[in-house]
């Protein structure tokens, strides 16, 4: 039942991740390929959509993948399942939260989870990549075509622009969109 | 209950969060100015230092931040039905601009520049991850076992496809036991 799924899949991803924007990744992009939901070049489309409007990304992504598989009541169910678990533990832990913010267990877990959340991203930047660099699978041939240098080269700058020019997401994404339609148009790709 | 502190009723909560969520994009971190320029600012419903605790417990229940922020706000505010209805404010407006979106995107994905467009995006979303990476980095821990963890993440998901899920839960538990464990060794002492 494809409801269902949707609700109970997004209710995982919602209850395991910790931290914001990327943190929710590796989850997203191990349940949605699980399901087929999604391909992870589709994903990585998608991420730069969701940084393009308005929202988290976590909700961003339900809506659109449970409007993909199952119309207006798949995204319903979707976007519920991934906030019930947020909206459930803050409602128990508002009570408390001083004791909460005090307690050593909740600091223990934490100290796991930061470096298990860098691994991930660690693990989802790989397939990325070679999502990004290799689409037709890796092999040495490819780093000699064009697709492949143009986008080592626009993935350089970005990155260049990202941290030493601390350049907003959105004009990142705008301006790799331009390069690619420049390149892609001048070398008929 | 002060009385000079205005409470905010759950149509000024959902008003308010549908703003701060309808002008955030990228969500997550992106939101946590804004909250506090409407929210603590403006409304003056709770001081820049509740934002501070505020995030920190978002950052440590599991969730969306944004999400985690505007239920936990809105249940310090008027309660359960506060909570309902800043959580509802903060996801209408990317729920309605997805499922716009949505219903037209794979058309346009067809359209030979919006796919060159995405070809130069994924390069650039690839940077986007790993300044999220480095910054998440840069947060955590650094000592032995946060480095053994990030690792062992790292490479049960890169090489041994072990479920995402089961590394977030065991290193919860690996934080929790060597935190206590310490603190069980500094109260023997």
């Amino acid at each position: 039942m494809i409801f269902l799924d949707l609700f109970w899949t997004f209710f995982k991803i919602g209850a395991f991740t910790f931290g914001g924007g990327y943190a929710m990744l590796p989850l997203i992009q191990a349940e949605v390929e699980a399901h087929g939901w999604m391909t992870t070049a589709e994903l990585v489309n998608f991420i730069a959509v969701s940084e393009s409007t308005p929202g988290p990304f976590a909700v961003n992504i339900s809506t659109y993948v449970g409007t993909e598989t199952g119309g207006l009541f798949g995204a319903l169910c979707a976007t519920f399942g991934v906030i019930l678990p947020s909206y459930i533990v803050i409602l128990l832990v508002a009570r408390a939260y001083e004791k909460f913010r005090e307690s050593r267990a909740v600091a223990g877990c934490m100290s796991g989870l930061r470096p298990a959340v860098v691994g991930l991203i660690g693990a989802a930047t790989v397939s990325v990549g070679q999502a990004v660099f290799f689409p037709g699978g890796i092999s040495l041939a490819a780093i000699t075509t064009v697709p492949f240098i143009a986008s080592a080269a626009i993935f350089a700058l970005m990155l260049m622009l990202l941290f030493k020019k601390d350049l907003h997401p959105i004009k990142i994404i705008a301006l790799s969109a331009a390069l690619g339609i420049a390149i892609g148009y001048a070398f008929g790709l | 209950m002060e009385t000079e502190k205005s409470k905010g009723t759950p149509l000024e909560l959902f008003w308010t969060f549908f703003k701060i969520g309808a002008f955030t994009f990228g969500g997550g971190y992106a939101m946590i100015p804004l909250i506090e320029k409407e929210v603590a600012e403006n409304k003056k419903w709770v001081t820049n230092e509740d934002v501070l605790d505020i995030v920190a417990i978002a950052e440590s229940t599991p969730g969306p931040i944004s999400i985690n922020a505007a239920t936990f706000i809105g249940w310090k505010l008027s309660g359960r039905v506060g909570a309902f209805f800043a959580t509802l404010g903060v996801v209408l407006p990317s729920f309605l601009c997805i499922l716009a979106i949505s219903y037209v995107l794979r058309q346009f994905e067809r359209v030979q520049a919006v796919k060159y467009a995405f070809f130069g995006v994924r390069a650039g979303v690839l940077a986007l991850i790993i300044k999220a990476l480095s910054t998440m980095f840069k947060q955590c821990p650094k000592d032995l076992t946060a480095y053994i963890l990030m690792a062992a993440a790292f490479a049960a998901v890169a090489f041994f496809n072990v479920s995402v899920l089961l590394v977030i839960a065991s290193c919860a538990a690996v934080g929790l036991a060597a935190t206590l464990l310490a603190a069980g060794k500094e109260g023997a002492a």
